[in-house]
């Protein structure tokens, strides 16, 4: 069994795990789950995941697999292209009842992951980690199995990094104190410019120490540098200009277009009901019999 | 579509003044939105379940959990089976199951139709609290969250319990677009221990790849779109006006018509009794003229709403994209000064 899995997993997933063990029953220690996602080669990417009620007792585990069997189904119809690709609980460490669940889900999938979040900030983080069970042993003698790490990573799209990056911005606040909505969009703009000089005051001091000798140079770091200065197209001031103004031209024209188009929707809106009351009004003037 | 402040509230006893959504539905609303986008369904929607908190005088709308509905091109799944088995085994594992709202993604505002307006008018009518998150996949993959609540008003709802459109009754209700639907803020929340997955998530992903987004300056893509889908629009409101004031003619003639018929009969009359003879019977005019129906008010209203929307969207992008140019200008300069002094 190959050992050489890299498993990726998307934020959505973590925070179905928390949200689960928040919601947790009062007797449970723990929470488990299915992790459902794609497997590609040699890397499984979880996508989505829910959880299910389960006790644990010193014994045995029961678990409702009714309950698993049909959201998985229902999540299917809704996400045809996610497959399970193996479980999740919540905790640090693998315990004997891992076993015992990871062998029901083996039933399911080929080779399913075992993904442990560790929701109860035992070494002062939430530490994630992935498993597989490997066979091990000497072949003709007794053969037994154990969880191997695998690594795993993070991932996220464009719009799930814009989406951390918002909620980012409500964790500073204590619970309800200030309402944090989407942003509108020219503080994003001053931020990211911000940001952007933050960087580059860091590249000059950087600049700027190598220089005066106190720092050693990097011949990566300046490729790096000399590849970025290039990357500035060049063009002369009219040119410049040109563009400049073109496109200014463009934007106000767009925005003085757009103003009017509401102005002319108000109107529209005011004459279409003074043309009904006077229709209604016209009606009482025809003389009736 | 402007947020109306705190009118009218002992009239309507449900106001909701805000709506606050936990961090774990705005991710799942992105990543179904999403996949649903580059899946090529016209766009996705699904449930919002969460409860009321009812502290007055501010009484928040609080969403914990939302589920997406399959897609509509499937037949045979039978939508109420799978909400109720949904919120059923959601209950199983201590979701909060209270079905509070929907949710549907849109295309740079586009989202206002009948049946959106229908679907909002059933739920409001049956869970008093209800709202209708849009989620904006056009803006998110520019790099902007943008994520609204939206409620009808109390004129809006009595409009459609009558079910009549015609512009008598909205000229009545004072109704225009813009007080058709109503924007409630938006409050976003994190539990304690999220904040601290959200510590972690930070070290882990890099971060820098968002700012460069919104610095980018291409913006004749976006803008071409939003302009086209702005086009067709108001070209739809001008068949609309079209239809409306040819109605107007038509309903004029016939006064027309109705007065000289009168004028007529009254003469005929006239000149029957002066030569002795029974007036003519009564007949009936609105036999003779059957009523023109008016038609519905409702399609302009949302075409005028989904233009405004539009309009709003593209000003603010071409605000930002002027702000954009605007850095790059004194970027350049320097640029300039320092190849010249060399």
């Amino acid at each position: 069994m190959a050992v050489n899995i890299r498993v990726k997993v998307h934020p959505v997933v973590l925070f179905q795990i928390t949200d689960s063990y928040e919601r947790r029953n009062i007797d449970s220690d723990r929470v488990i789950g299915t992790l459902v996602g794609s497997v590609d080669k040699q890397c499984v990417e979880v996508t989505n995941c829910f959880s299910i009620p389960h006790k644990e007792h010193t014994d045995r585990v029961e678990a409702d697999i009714m309950y698993a069997q049909e959201m998985f189904d229902l999540n299917k119809k809704v996400s045809p292209q996610e497959n399970l690709v193996g479980w999740f609980a919540t905790g640090n460490e693998v315990t004997n009842h891992s076993a015992l669940i990871h062998d029901y889900y083996a039933r399911e999938t080929k080779d399913p992951i075992h993904l442990t979040l560790d929701t109860t900030l035992e070494n002062g983080r939430m530490t994630m980690k992935a498993y597989v069970f490997v066979p091990l042993g000497v072949p003709g003698a007794t053969t037994g199995s154990m969880f191997t790490p695998v690594p795993v990573e993070v991932v996220a799209s464009e719009p799930e990094i814009a989406g951390l990056d918002l909620l980012h911005k409500s964790k500073h606040q204590k619970l309800l104190t200030r309402p944090i909505e989407p942003l509108p969009d020219l503080t994003k703009i001053s931020e990211a410019a911000a940001k952007l000089e933050d960087f580059l005051d860091v590249l000059i001091r950087y600049v700027g120490s190598v220089c005066d000798g106190s720092h050693q140079a990097d011949n990566v770091i300046g490729r790096q540098l000399w590849d970025l200065v290039q990357s500035v197209p060049k063009m002369d001031s009219e040119e410049f200009e040109r563009m400049l103004n073109s496109n200014v031209r463009d934007l106000l024209m767009v925005i003085y277009l757009s103003q009017m188009t509401k102005t002319q929707l108000k109107l529209n809106e005011k004459l279409s009901m003074h043309s009904a009351a006077n229709i209604k009004e016209m009606a009482k003037l025809i003389p009736s019999d | 579509m402007s947020d109306r402040g705190s009118r009218r509230n002992t009239e309507n006893e449900n106001r909701i003044e805000s709506v606050q959504i936990d961090g774990l539905v705005v991710m799942k609303l992105i990543k179904q939105c999403h996949e649903a986008e580059s899946s090529g369904n016209a766009f996705a929607q699904g449930a919002l379940l969460g409860l009321v908190a009812e502290t007055r005088p501010d009484a928040r709308l609080e969403i914990t959990h939302c589920f997406p509905f399959p897609g509509l091109n499937d037949e045979t799944i039978d939508d109420e089976d799978f909400q109720l088995t949904m919120m059923r085994r959601l209950r199983q594992v201590n979701v909060d199951h209270q079905h509070v709202g929907w949710y549907q993604s849109a295309q740079f505002a586009n989202f206002l139709s009948p049946t959106l307006l229908d679907t909002q008018f059933a739920y409001q009518t049956s869970i008093e609290e209800s709202v209708c998150l849009i989620f904006d996949t056009a803006k998110t993959s520019q790099g902007f969250i943008s994520l609204k609540a939206f409620r009808l008003t109390a004129e809006a709802i009595k409009m459609y319990k009558d079910g009549d459109f015609s512009p008598d009754v909205v000229k009545d209700l004072k109704l225009s677009f813009e007080s058709l639907m109503e924007e409630v803020p938006i409050i976003i929340k994190n539990s304690h221990l999220m904040n601290a997955l959200l510590l972690e998530l930070k070290e882990q992903l890099p971060l820098d790849i968002e700012s460069a987004q919104f610095l980018d300056l291409g913006t004749s893509g976006t803008l071409e779109t939003q302009l086209r889908v702005m086009m067709d629009n108001v070209d739809e409101l001008n068949q609309e006006s079209i239809k409306f004031n040819k109605h107007q003619n038509l309903v004029l003639k016939q006064y027309q018509d109705k007065t000289r018929w009168i004028q007529k009969r009254q003469l005929e009359n006239q000149a029957r009794a002066s030569r002795g003879e029974d007036p003519l019977p009564e007949e009936d005019i609105s036999k003779a003229f059957k009523p023109i129906p008016p038609p519905s008010r409702l399609n302009p209203l949302i075409l005028s709403g989904t233009i405004a929307n539009t309009a709003d969207e593209v000003s603010e992008f071409c605000s930002q994209s002027l702000g954009k140019l605007f850095i790059t200008e004194p970027l350049q300069n320097a640029k300039m000064s320092a190849s010249n002094a060399q």
